[in-house]
């Protein structure tokens, strides 16, 4: 393990390269994983945005793709499985300031943690989202997710789980998220171009990321020509957004939705007062 | 009345308790909480529960009062009095209400008979038309004539009874007269029952007090300790703690956020204090169970974080409304893997301030989660206390300077804690980890970075000294006996005890509040020379008396006194158990 201390991050007057916003970390991954396209991409549009590594916080859960925040230069928290979401939105909210960005994959925020994608996408605190959907467990050597297709045969599911694919797209447009965006790792300028709309856009900011499992799913190395990209062109209207999912094959790629609702901020009377004013309320 | 020379009738007391029932509607919640506030503006001092039926919203309930010259802990053993607006359902109640044949059980002889399971006792009784005594005064109402009545019980004044209904009634001033006019009614009526539970005078110098319940009180103790971001899933009876910090936190610039589970509440407080601001989250016995896992993390990521557990009656969905001290085992044994944390234990209303206010500390210096004890009875208790004394400010949380030259997150830190880089600080950042990690935080699976990091974790809680907060040590200190036990038992036993001690049997009392890591050093000294050891607490399995003897040796005879909760200990019951043991 290198035990090298962190490097120093150079001034903010200097002009940032993508492998600025890299770590020294090896990833664990897979020659050939998707994965490492989500970090290029996601280097790239810091990069572009001239973001500070020290105010960008990358949060994830478990899963291969969680492993994301070690192999940033910015604040990286790594947490429990499924809870990426949560973990995010209590940072963003104790601290606004920083910009969030929860990574993970398919099992993480689909299946164990299924219900915080719908109340993020409620709750719309402004983060960005990315989920690196490979349509399976990789990190336990081939499960079937919830978007695997239902016929794919596995060890713990043999002939398949028979469930329908969960919708991850169809489900953040329905449960309020206010951008919405497909892309594909086969794609790093695409995706760093989607990032940076992302992280740019107010609330909660969804991209679920085509990323390719070589080694439990190598059919999906055919994604290259299975994609549309530009398929998807951002909208404000929710009507029309929903219509153009019912059309939707699965490999449009671009912004389905931009909405405009106001991002996730604590509601009612706020003040700075001393805490022993609050003693007022017991005293007899 | 049918008993003139009632033992009541021209005495005195320091320590009156009185019951309001009836049925949903009938405003005994709303009559016992003016009793309360009453008691209080007279000088007294006061603890009131609530029970109710399972209704959602309406159904019978019932308001439990207990008022007196010195401050309380724990309902008395029997009530004076108690008193109805009407019967309807009055006796789901019966095991909370003892009586005796030296209480007085009043009704309205319209709303029929009280229940056998009360006049069983051998009470007095007396009646009171209240609803026609309210229907006597425009817009009166039946518990209004209750609290008159009940306040000239009492002996509580009349100015004390109507500063009660103008603070209760402030948004209502149309309602104040007539209701001042129906205590009116209420209180010269009960003068013709020749009756009175009249206490003593109330103590001459009134230091500063308080009314608040547990809930309250930790709540105020967690924004005093720092508290700024709080995440919150509601749960019966932790909800109120919540509910209390919603506003208050806003007042003092912090944000409580509502989660949509308690898997969401603890990870997005653990996010927050990440991020630097000081964390929390409340809950109950199912709740900590959802959270057991993300506790874990904050112990490998080294990340502070307070968890209040408000427990009430377990396993599974248990009895909501009712206490036990049955989730220590989880508390202090419920993560996986090595993972040493703090529990801690409020043993009193006040304490639940103190206690949670250094549970926020300790976290923050130690860079740890800790468990907060508290239970449905102290939580949801009112009481009229002493306000308590401020506890001295704890260490701040160990940042890493901006620019620290060769940073790792979890150096190995003599003393175990090592500075924190917070999210924002240039040069710093790092990965805070679930995974085992080396110094820089980096992910390792190596035996040597697993060593080194499960030392520093039990090193840093291990190493400190917790001062003397770690337990209350009170009663005979010489004696020969000693009384061990935690949480709300302690009010009880206080009060069984200082009966024994009337009795000539003398004990040590400790009340532990910091109960992991165990300080067994202190408590070794604190029972040096016993030869009898007695631990005290509310749950089936006697979790703490097992507790304490995996953690440390204890001297002489060991023996435990435990059982389930829903009731509370009385000190009564602690009384009689004292003196078999002091026979024994």
């Amino acid at each position: 393990m290198n035990e090298a201390p962190c490097t120093a991050v150079p001034p903010a007057s200097v002009m940032r390269g993508p492998n600025d916003y890299k770590s020294d970390v090896k990833p664990v991954w897979c020659p050939g994983c998707g994965d490492f396209g989500v970090v290029n991409a996601l280097a790239k549009a810091m990069a572009k945005m001239a973001l500070e590594p020290q105010d960008v916080a990358v949060v994830s859960g478990i899963g291969c793709s969680s492993r994301i925040p070690a192999y940033m230069a910015s604040y990286g928290f790594h947490g429990v499985h499924g809870r990426a979401l949560p973990a995010g939105a209590g940072l963003k909210i104790a601290r606004p300031d920083l910009t969030v960005i929860v990574t993970g994959g398919d099992g993480d925020g689909y299946s164990i943690g299924g219900n915080h994608f719908l109340h993020a996408c409620r709750r719309n605190v402004d983060m960005t989202y990315i989920v690196m959907d490979n349509r399976v467990y990789g990190m336990t050597k081939g499960q079937a997710s919830p978007t695997t297709e239902p016929d794919w045969d596995s060890k713990l599911s043999p002939d398949g789980t028979g469930l329908r694919e969960f919708q991850p797209l169809v489900v953040a447009l329905t449960s309020g998220a206010n951008f919405i965006a497909r892309g594909f790792t086969g794609d790093p300028n695409g995706l760093a171009d989607l990032i940076e709309r992302a992280v740019r856009h107010p609330g909660f900011s969804f991209i679920e990321v085509l990323s390719p499992c070589v080694t439990f799913r190598p059919e999906q190395k055919e994604w290259k020509k299975l994609v549309k990209p530009d398929a998807l062109r951002p909208t404000a209207d929710l009507p029309r957004a929903a219509r153009r999912l019912l059309r939707d094959t699965g490999f449009d790629l671009g912004v389905l939705y931009a909405g405009d609702r106001p991002p996730y901020a604590p509601r009612g009377p706020r003040a700075a007062r001393a805490p022993s004013d609050l003693e007022a309320g017991f005293a007899l | 009345m049918q008993h003139p020379d009632h033992p009541g009738a021209g005495q005195t007391t320091r320590s009156v308790s009185v019951v309001l029932a009836g049925s949903g509607g009938a405003g005994v919640m709303t009559a016992g909480n003016m009793l309360l506030e009453a008691a209080a503006h007279a000088g007294y001092y006061a603890l009131m529960t609530r029970s109710s039926g399972p209704q959602i919203r309406g159904g019978e309930a019932a308001a439990m009062l207990r008022v007196a010259c010195e401050p309380v802990e724990c309902m008395e053993d029997q009530f004076h009095v108690l008193a109805a607006v009407d019967w309807e359902n009055v006796q789901r109640f019966r095991a909370e209400i003892p009586l005796g044949v030296a209480s007085l059980i009043v009704g309205d002889p319209d709303q029929g008979e009280p229940p056998d399971v009360f006049l069983s006792s051998g009470a007095a009784r007396a009646t009171l038309p209240l609803k026609k005594l309210a229907k006597s005064v425009p817009d009166g109402r039946p518990n209004m004539v209750l609290l008159g009545a009940l306040a000239e019980l009492l002996g509580l004044p009349d100015d004390a009874v109507t500063r009660a209904v103008e603070k209760t009634l402030g948004k209502r001033p149309a309602a104040v007269a007539p209701s001042l006019a129906a205590a009116a009614a209420g209180r010269t009526a009960a003068a013709g029952i020749g009756v009175r539970f009249a206490l003593d005078a109330p103590p001459a110098t009134r230091r500063p007090r308080w009314l608040l319940t547990g809930n309250e009180a930790a709540g105020y103790g967690a924004i005093k300790g720092g508290v700024r971001f709080v995440a919150a899933y509601p749960i019966t009876p932790a909800t109120e703690l919540l509910e209390w910090m919603s506003p208050a936190l806003a007042e003092v610039g912090g944000t409580l956020v509502q989660a949509e589970d308690e898997l969401a509440s603890i990870n997005m407080a653990i996010g927050g204090s990440y991020g630097g601001v000081p964390s929390l989250t409340a809950t109950s016995g199912p709740g900590l169970s959802l959270m057991v896992e993300a506790l874990g993390l904050a112990v490998a990521a080294e990340i502070p974080l307070v968890v209040v557990d408000v427990m009430r009656v377990g396993p599974s969905t248990g009895i909501p409304t009712k206490s036990e001290q049955g989730d220590l085992n989880i508390a202090v044994y419920g993560l996986h893997g090595d993972a040493p944390h703090l529990v801690l234990a409020a043993n009193s209303v006040a304490d639940c301030l103190g206690t949670t206010q250094w549970a926020v500390q300790l976290a923050e210096a130690l860079q740890v989660p800790a468990i907060v004890l508290s239970d449905q009875f102290l939580g949801q208790a009112r009481a009229v206390i002493d306000r308590p004394a401020d506890i001295a400010p704890g260490d701040d949380r160990v940042v890493a300077a901006a620019g620290t030259p060769g940073y790792k997150r979890y150096a190995l830190a003599e003393g175990g804690v090592s500075p924190m880089a917070i999210p924002g600080t240039a040069g710093l950042a790092y990965t805070a980890d679930g995974l085992e990690h080396a110094e820089r935080g980096t992910p390792s699976s190596q035996a040597a970075d697993h060593f080194a990091q499960l030392d520093k974790r039990l090193r840093k809680l291990t190493g400190r000294d917790y001062g003397e907060h770690w337990a209350d040590v009170e009663g005979d200190r010489g004696a020969d006996r000693a009384i061990v036990t935690f949480g709300s038992c302690t009010g009880p036993v206080r009060e069984g005890l200082a009966r024994a001690a009337a009795d000539g049997m003398t004990a040590r009392l400790i009340s532990l509040r910091l109960l992991a890591p165990l300080p067994a050093d202190r408590l070794v000294d604190a029972l040096a020379g016993v030869s009898r050891v007695l631990v005290i607490e509310q749950n089936q399995s006697a979790q703490l008396y097992k507790y304490l003897r995996a953690e440390c040796d204890l001297p002489g005879r060991l023996t435990s006194l435990h059982r389930p909760g829903a009731l509370q200990y009385s000190p009564g019951e602690i009384h009689r158990h004292l003196i078999e043991w002091s026979r024994a």
